[in-house]
């Protein structure tokens, strides 16, 4: 009795040992010298810079997607080959060399703004994805339709804006979003060029409380909540589309 | 009305219009049958430009519509098109579907081509039918909708590329009853077609088309009741 009371007790206090270390070494990853600062910094970083290179991912993806689709209606093969060559370059090499590459070409001064550094990189390389996403999204439709529109008498773009891409639309918008939370996730690698974003501040945390793991679990969950919540987002606005009146 | 001179088409090395001439006139209703791979849907579908021919010329009411500077899109708001498979506007109600080229290319105003629309729909009895989307339609339904849309451009010709072959059979009749309708109001239609009661009954003349060419031609009653063409005897002996 007496024994086994006694090894309750140290396996109960082993546990609550346990737990107080794992509350301290969290403690000391937000609280002291507001370190939850840090994170808010970093996460702002990572946010306008995934929100910038969103925004320039989609302009250089819409125009080479559309160059890519008239290049094909209008027969002019350099125009797809530039195209197919950044598409191709983009897609076959890793994130982080392109995002060092692209770093030390253009941005040399070392005290140019890192937001625009990362945007740029992120932004380059997201258009490649979006520019295939949006192109398939267009080839997916009938082609029927485009013959339908010109038959009557509509332009090329007149068919193009009033009943091509309406219905591409429907194809594209989810894929869209998928590509726009790999993209999220993908700023983390900005570390490397030297952004302080979310990954970043977690990992100067770390260095500084000589306790790593805590600060990186910090930053995975406030990945883990934009993604969620982005993804959320995403499926109401999915199924806002399957719900009109035509399916 | 409609010109073909030395009409030739190749896809690759496949030459699937060979040297064709032919004139449509005016109030023709012309019938083109002939076994499958015969060119006659590229025919129809070169006649408006869908196909670029690979040589020869196409006049359309005295213009030259192959001449690189002719202006395609205003040619072929004259020339009214139905296809196998519809192709009506899924995100486009019944109404939108009729109303969009004509409203987009400013031949009608919004009120009046709507106006038109269901004087067309009031036609072939599918009023309230305005505001349901072709996917709440039935085949038969789609493509009568599909020739009214065509119909609201007020073109001068009409090209079917078989509009009935992808329709169940109970379904052909509404069909093919509309097109017999325009052809008696006098409308120039060029019809491909396997439907040879519809030949024999409303086409003015039919063409037989074999290998890219254009084997025989006659009025409907010689055509079915006296072929010449050897080719012809044993596509009509198959079929009918």
């Amino acid at each position: 009795m007496y024994l086994s009371g006694s090894w309750i007790n140290g396996f109960f206090s082993a546990i609550a040992d346990w737990a107080k270390g794992i509350y301290m070494s969290f403690y000391n990853a937000i609280v002291p010298d507001q370190r939850y600062l840090s994170y808010l910094q970093g996460l702002k970083i990572t946010l306008l810079i995934s929100f910038f290179a969103i925004i320039l991912g989609i302009l250089i993806g819409v125009l080479v997607a559309v160059f890519k689709v008239t290049a094909t209606n209008y027969k002019m093969k350099w125009l797809s080959s530039i195209c197919n060559v950044y598409i191709n370059v983009i897609r076959g090499t890793p994130l982080m060399v392109q995002l060092l590459i692209i770093y030390n070409l253009i941005f040399t001064s070392r005290n140019s703004n890192e937001i625009i550094i990362g945007s740029v990189c992120f932004g380059i390389n997201s258009g490649a994805y979006v520019a295939e996403i949006i192109r398939a999204g267009i080839e997916s439709i009938d082609n029927g339709q485009m013959e339908a529109g010109r038959s009557l008498g509509m332009s090329y773009i007149q068919t193009m804006r009033k009943i091509i891409l309406p219905q591409a639309v429907r194809n594209i918008l989810p894929a869209l979003g998928n590509e726009f939370i790999v993209l999220i996730k993908e700023t983390s690698v900005a570390s490397v060029i030297a952004v302080t974003d979310l990954t970043k501040a977690a990992q100067y945390i770390g260095s500084r409380t000589w306790d790593i793991l805590p600060p990186l679990i910090i930053a995975a969950l406030c990945y883990l909540v934009i993604v969620m919540g982005l993804s959320k987002l995403m499926s109401v606005f999915e199924r806002r589309l399957a719900r009109s009146d035509y399916s | 009305m409609i010109t073909v001179k030395n009409l030739k088409k190749t896809f690759g090395d496949n030459m699937v219009l060979n040297n064709i001439n032919e004139t449509i006139n005016k109030g023709e209703k012309v019938v083109v049958i002939g076994p499958s791979g015969s060119g006659k849907s590229t025919f129809l579908r070169c006649l408006n430009l869908l196909e670029e021919p690979t040589e020869g010329e196409i006049w359309f009411e005295d213009k030259n519509i192959t001449d690189k500077n002719a202006n395609i899109n205003q040619i072929r708001q004259k020339m009214g098109m139905v296809f196998q498979q519809f192709n009506l506007f899924p995100h486009l109600s019944v109404l939108e579907n009729i109303t969009l080229a004509p409203v987009q290319l400013g031949i009608m105003t919004k009120a009046d081509a709507k106006d038109k629309a269901m004087e067309l729909l009031n036609r072939i009895g599918l009023t309230e039918k305005a505001d349901s989307y072709p996917n709440k339609l039935s085949g038969g339904q789609k493509q009568r909708i599909a020739i009214i849309r065509a119909l609201a451009m007020n073109p001068d010709v009409m090209l079917f590329d078989e509009p009935t072959s992808a329709l169940d059979p109970e379904m052909v009749g509404e069909v093919l009853d509309l097109m017999a309708s325009l052809a008696e109001e006098g409308m120039t239609m060029v019809v491909v077609t396997h439907e040879m009661r519809f030949a024999k009954k409303v086409a003015t003349r039919v063409l037989f088309m074999d290998e890219g060419k254009i084997v025989e031609q006659n009025t409907p009653d010689e055509f079915f009741d006296n072929p010449k063409h050897p080719r012809l005897q044993e596509f009509l002996s198959k079929i009918l």
